[in-house]
């Protein structure tokens, strides 16, 4: 075991990218991946994963959303994995309330044992397998002081407002590590990414509206309201002097690019916030290419801000 | 009254006298606004049980009306007549013709989950909403909104192959829902892209398109699923005195 690591348990664990990391969120994927790669963590796919439902299934029933994270967390257990991370916030949300309704809810029990069984699979019993999302990762696993060590090419001057949107931390009662104080992330100011971006340089700005919502479950069905809620997130940002927004979530990250086209046009002007992923500012400052962290499959494009910047 | 639940007053509550006097008092002009007051007579003693048997309203009983839910929401920061607070009183007190009054933008809940955080009686706001737009149209109140168009395109496809594809959910939605593909956003993001160029990305997403991902070895809980969902829709439908699917 390498011992720079913060926790050495934390070096390889099970990875479930889910749907959206391969397809809109490519670059979430690509840059988690590279990112893990260059501190030395390794990542091993679930094997045959399913979709976690994410803010869909639950409104047909919950109980299928329920199975369809528990499905997930048996795979892990299956090969032999007591951490499985998601960088996704749909998927991370979906497996911790899967975890805590399988431990506190008979009905959503009583189902998964059913499917599970019709399935042909075990049964996932809650508290085997423990879910982390990607920040939890990095920062259990590397922690601050030795990423700030391994940075080579520094984020400073880089103004960055960190959005975490909703479903990282909300409802408070599936996150029962959260709100512990000292280390612990908070649910109502969220801290993890603000940590390791400021560990590779970057200047957070006081972003108020951290954990706002971008409008991510009716990107499509309801627009309009997605749109004012993105306008408000992009001239919030630009007002706190943010050059980019940081998000962690591909449903933020895809939500922001998009309605970002149709925010400027009721705004009547372009805003100059970008949109990047967390994981590509974390490569570009561990020395990795623009190109290796996928920023040219962003549609907000950064380039310019990040040669500016002297990155990437 | 909050401040914040001023709109719940409607305009034609309100009934303004050009000249009036009541007790020999001249209470002509500004002082002669009053709110009709009107008698309620019509309730639906089942509506708090309706809605609590769908999936998502199960704790609207808990409620002690703080209007935390309301304060925190997302969508009412944007349009005030989206009022949780109120919706579960109306549904609580089975005031079933003043609920359908909004019965067109309760589908647009953006389930953000700031009313359950903020709530102290573990009502989850965000489930009654949720289940009221759901008992809305189970009961032919409302058409299918936009809404359940997605979330059914979705689940469908998560059901089938266990997976689901960003382009093929984007295509049946806009089918769905009877709109264009070539939505100015979409061409703009998808021009932007092109002039950069990342091919593999290209390449990457008309391989999707063609070759749909899936889950392997799905088969046997796909079926389980879909039995399952059989079972729930005649359930919830049966809770609601409904007769057996598609006799609306």
């Amino acid at each position: 075991m390498p011992k720079d690591l913060k926790d050495p348990s934390l070096k390889k664990v099970a990875y479930y990218p889910g749907c959206a990391l391969e397809g809109t969120g490519h670059a979430y994927n690509k840059s988690t991946k590279a990112v893990g790669k260059e501190l030395g963590l390794d990542l091993v796919e679930l094997k045959n994963w399913n979709c976690c439902g994410a803010m869909e299934v639950k409104n047909i029933d919950p109980n299928i959303q329920t199975y369809l994270s528990a499905r997930n967390l048996s795979i892990a257990e299956d090969m032999g994995f007591d951490t499985v991370m998601a960088p996704c916030n749909g998927c991370y949300h979906n497996l911790k309330k899967a975890e805590y309704d399988l431990a506190n809810d008979e009905g959503s029990k009583e189902v998964n044992a059913r499917l599970s069984g019709k399935a042909g699979h075990a049964t996932y019993a809650p508290g085997k397998v423990e879910t982390i999302h990607s920040l939890d990762w990095i920062k259990r696993a590397i922690g601050e002081e030795e990423l700030s060590k391994r940075v080579k090419n520094s984020l400073k001057g880089l103004k960055i407002a960190n959005y975490y949107g909703c479903m990282y931390s909300r409802p408070r009662h599936i996150f029962p590590e959260k709100d512990k104080g000292e280390g612990s992330e908070s649910t109502s100011k969220p801290h993890f990414m603000d940590d390791l971006l400021a560990a590779a340089g970057a200047e957070n700005v006081d972003y108020p509206l951290k954990t706002a919502c971008c409008g991510g479950a009716h990107t499509l069905s309801d627009s309009d309201t997605s749109t004012k809620l993105v306008l408000n997130l992009l001239t919030t940002a630009e007002a706190c002097g943010a050059d980019v927004i940081a998000t962690e979530c591909p449903t933020c990250h895809t939500g922001l690019e998009m309605h970002q086209i149709r925010a400027e046009k009721v705004l009547g002007r372009k805003t100059n916030v970008k949109i990047l992923y967390f994981t590509q500012l974390l490569g570009m400052a561990l020395g990795l290419s623009a190109g290796k962290v996928g920023v040219n499959e962003n549609f907000s494009d950064s380039r310019a801000l990040l040669k500016e910047k002297g990155l990437g | 009254m909050p401040i914040h639940e001023k709109t719940l007053i409607r305009p034609e509550n309100l009934v303004t006298h050009e000249h009036l006097e009541i007790d020999g008092v001249d209470v002509s002009g500004h002082w002669s606004t009053f709110i009709e007051s009107r008698a309620v007579t019509d309730y639906n003693e089942n509506l708090q049980e309706e809605i609590s048997a769908l999936a998502g309203g199960e704790n609207i009983h808990r409620c002690w009306q703080c209007g935390s839910c309301t304060n925190a929401c997302t969508v009412n920061a944007i349009n005030p007549d989206f009022n949780p607070r109120y919706w579960i009183y109306l549904i609580r007190m089975g005031m079933e013709e003043e609920l359908l009054r909004d019965k067109d933008i309760i589908w647009q809940c953006v389930s953000c989950n700031k009313c359950t955080y903020a709530c102290p009686r573990d009502v989850v706001p965000e489930g009654v909403m949720k289940a009221t737009a759901h008992w809305l149209e189970l009961k032919g109140h409302t058409p299918e909104s936009p809404s359940t168009i997605f979330d059914d395109g979705f689940s469908q496809q998560v059901f089938d192959t266990g997976k689901i594809e960003d382009s093929r959910v984007m295509r049946g939605f806009f089918k769905g829902t009877g709109q264009s593909l070539t939505q100015p956003w979409l061409v703009a993001m998808v021009t932007g892209l092109i002039k950069r160029f990342p091919l593999f990305y290209l390449i990457r997403m008309g391989w999707q398109t063609v070759f749909r991902p899936k889950t392997r070895g799905w088969g046997r809980a796909s079926r389980a699923i879909h039995e399952y969902v059989e079972e729930v829709e005649a359930a919830n439908r049966a809770a609601l005195g409904l007769d057996a699917k598609g006799a609306k």
